[in-house]
């Protein structure tokens, strides 16, 4: 079995097919624990995680807290919604005041991208999980999401996902098109031109399509990205009534895709935007599913940036 | 104080000169080029060769922070960078606090540079009073109290009706005017060159045609003003083509841009690196080879570092929050040579865009060794091999993409008016 010999999960960019298969199968025998009545394990006894969130979060750094929680380890959160410039602290500083209490794991969501391979640099011996930073990463979203495709198929190679949104500003993009292409799948991208970084097709094993019908036709998985008004400025898009005309997804575009495709989105969901209630609550919808696949996801990364071994 | 530099190869494209010479220096100035000059009693002399002797460097973009900003640089320790790397003059820009737009402060740095500095220093002076981008600063006043252009750099002056009208202004006082090019409504949030790298690292793209548009904009302007316009920091394919045709048209446009942008490209900012943010930011391959050629063709005149010291403090951040801007004075002159090694320019060519070109855009009566000029001299160890470190730079700030870099070639000697300031 091969070992996870990484002190930080900061990108999914950064981790072979290999590492994400030890965490997704991991991920699974997690699952067990969070189906029992007593839903605790020894694991992490005595770690400490410092949940450190500078963007509102309320999926991500919950999912993050149970995690630590159910493995035993001491969760202490820190949610402040300025950043560190404005703050008076420096990111820095606040990295250099919390080693000095001894944390075992900093779980950080950042607005700034790569933000978290500068804590890092400021913490030797500290592990750091990266919980979204900015427009590149969110490896435990991407992680989850192969996890419940996974589920779904019994594998991720050879299937056709499409991604549909604002891709230039999704960290969740990035991270499922990096670990999804390593595990060979085939990513079909849509999106207002304006929504499409340059360049886009190069990031993995991916097609960018002209309209999202393009996309979706055939596909077993169709992921839907939230719209961000707030990364976005105002001029991408007209308004939200015409972006879910030509972007959203309901029960009429989505027999293009496959009659067995999944459906499903990083939450939270603007009902009627990018997707229809329809859809959200339908049958082929898998997103409460995602969110049932983070804490297992989490607890996975947790044990293994800790060091654990599977048996 | 006499000087002889002796045995050097001398290249002066003033006077089209090139070839194993000596050079006497009297009284600060050049007295004679000739074979086999002898040293007049009590006169130094440096032994050259194997070396070039030419006009001292000019670098007509830098900051010196002074007034102000005295935590990342002032005017001793820039001209100290300036002379190690081989510079006797350099124009500094008036971004300092207070602004260089009036008297007080063009003559409070000429007078400090005079008495304390390394290197003849130039202020530039703004455009607009406090680079607030809304009115004229006084610039009949700035040009006698000894500016030597006027500029807004670090950001555009936004209203073309206020650039029309300061070019012809600038125009009828005699002082140039230089642009830093930048349409601000395309930068938006951007932190580096939109292109692959930033989609793939996730950061905020800034787009190559909001320096084009603004460029294109401003050689319009001087065009339809019959006015001469300078444009700093050229970083782009696009912004090379627009000078290269307008200067086939006759338009008064000059242009410089810095070594970091022939250098480098974008893929230097991967990894996060705050040493490689600047603005222009740094682009990709074909805007390289772009400028490079933009270099080789003539369209580019100058090369300038655009030198911006900033504290530890300021780079040592995330990378959005870091400061735009890397020094440059110390490491220009060995990845400036390396042109002449690449078959890009001739060693000519390379003096006047680091000497001759300076001093004619601005009228700095330098940039020459005639016989009667000012003896600024720089003596060019070219095969000298160093590795750029932190703690070996003069300047107080370390913020260079550069640091570690094994380069060829450095200043082996720098004279200003005939006073040895630099040795290696």
């Amino acid at each position: 079995m091969a070992e996870f010999k990484h002190k930080d999960i900061i990108a999914l960019r950064d981790l072979t097919k290999e590492e994400m298969e030890l965490l997704l199968s991991t991920a699974e025998s997690m699952r067990e624990i969070n189906s029992r009545d007593i839903k605790k394990v020894p694991t992490l006894r005595g770690k400490t995680i410092i949940n450190l969130f500078y963007e509102a979060s309320t999926r991500t750094r919950t999912s993050f807290e149970i995690a630590g929680k159910r493995l035993s380890a001491d969760t202490v959160n820190i949610t402040t919604s300025s950043s560190s410039t404005t703050k008076g602290e420096t990111l820095a500083d606040t990295a250099l005041n919390l080693l000095a209490m001894k944390p075992d794991i900093i779980v950080m969501r950042h607005s700034v991208s790569g933000s978290h391979y500068f804590l890092s640099s400021k913490m030797p011996g500290c592990s750091i999980i990266n919980a979204g930073d900015g427009t590149h990463e969110h490896p435990s979203q991407g992680l989850l999401d192969m996890l419940t495709i996974k589920d779904r198929f019994g594998r991720l190679d050879g299937l056709k996902v499409a991604i549909v949104g604002d891709i230039t500003h999704s960290r969740v993009a990035r991270s499922n098109i990096q670990g999804l292409t390593k595990m060979g799948s085939s990513l079909f991208l849509a999106g207002p031109p304006t929504m499409m970084p340059p360049g886009a097709e190069r990031l993995g094993n991916v097609t960018v399509c002209g309209s999202m019908q393009e996309a979706i036709q055939d596909a077993d998985v169709v992921m839907m990205l939230r719209i961000q008004q707030e990364r976005q400025g105002k001029t991408l898009m007209p308004n939200a009534r015409e972006y879910s005309r030509y972007f959203g997804l309901n029960p009429q575009n989505l027999k293009l895709a496959k009659p067995d495709a999944m459906v499903m989105h990083p939450g939270p969901i603007n009902r009627g935007v990018e997707m229809s209630s329809y859809v959200v609550d339908g049958g082929q919808s898998h997103i409460l599913k995602q969110v049932e696949n983070g804490v297992a996801v989490r607890m996975a990364m947790l044990y293994h940036v800790c060091g654990g071994e599977l048996e | 104080m006499n000087l002889l530099i002796k045995g050097g190869r001398v290249i002066d494209p003033s006077q089209k000169l090139d070839g194993t010479l000596d050079v006497l220096v009297e009284n600060g100035v050049v007295k004679e080029i000739g074979k086999g000059l002898v040293a007049p009693a009590g006169a130094e002399t440096i032994d050259a060769s194997g070396k070039y002797v030419v006009p001292g460097l000019i670098d007509m973009h830098v900051h010196l922070r002074d007034p102000g900003l005295e935590y990342k640089e002032d005017i001793i320790s820039g001209t100290r960078a300036a002379a190690a790397g081989g510079f006797t003059s350099v124009c500094c820009m008036p971004n300092t606090k207070p602004t260089i737009d009036n008297k007080a402060i063009a003559s409070y740095i000429i007078n400090k540079a005079k008495a304390e500095g390394f290197a003849n220093v130039f202020p530039v002076g703004s455009i607009t009073y406090g680079l607030n981008g809304d009115r004229m600063s006084e610039m009949g006043e700035l040009k006698e109290a000894g500016c030597v252009a006027v500029s807004d750099d670090g950001k555009p002056v936004n209203n073309p009706e206020l650039m029309r009208r300061a070019l012809e202004y600038a125009r009828g006082m005699g002082i140039l005017v230089i642009t830093h090019a930048e349409e601000l409504s395309l930068v938006g949030e951007g932190v580096m060159n939109e292109g692959f790298t930033s989609t793939e690292i996730g950061l905020k793209g800034i787009p190559r045609i909001a320096e084009d548009i603004a460029t294109a904009r401003d050689v319009m302007l001087a065009e339809y003003t019959k006015s001469p316009i300078h444009i700093a920091h050229v970083s782009t394919d696009g912004s090379v083509r627009i000078i290269r045709e307008a200067k086939a048209r006759g338009v008064m446009v000059t242009c410089e841009t810095a070594p970091h942008y022939f250098t480098l490209t974008d893929d230097a900012v991967r990894g996060y690196n705050t040493n490689a943010k600047m603005n222009p930011p740094l682009r990709e391959a074909t805007d390289v080879a772009a400028i490079k050629a933009g270099l080789k063709d003539g369209t580019i005149d100058a090369i300038a570092t655009d030198h911006a010291p900033h504290h530890l403090d300021e780079k040592d951040v995330e990378f959005d929050v870091a400061m735009n801007g890397i020094i440059g004075l110390e490491t220009s002159l060995p990845l400036s040579l390396k042109l002449v090694d690449d078959g890009v320019l001739t060693l000519g060519q390379l003096i006047e865009k680091m000497s001759c070109n300076p001093s004619n855009i601005l009228g700095l009566s330098r940039g020459t060794l005639k016989a009667g000029a000012v003896a600024d001299i720089t003596v060019i160890d070219p095969v000298v091999r160093w590795t750029v470190e932190a703690d070996k730079l003069a300047s107080k700030s370390k913020n260079s993409p550069f640091l570690g870099w094994n380069v060829t070639g450095a200043a082996a000697c720098t004279v200003l008016a005939g006073r040895v300031v630099h040795k290696l």
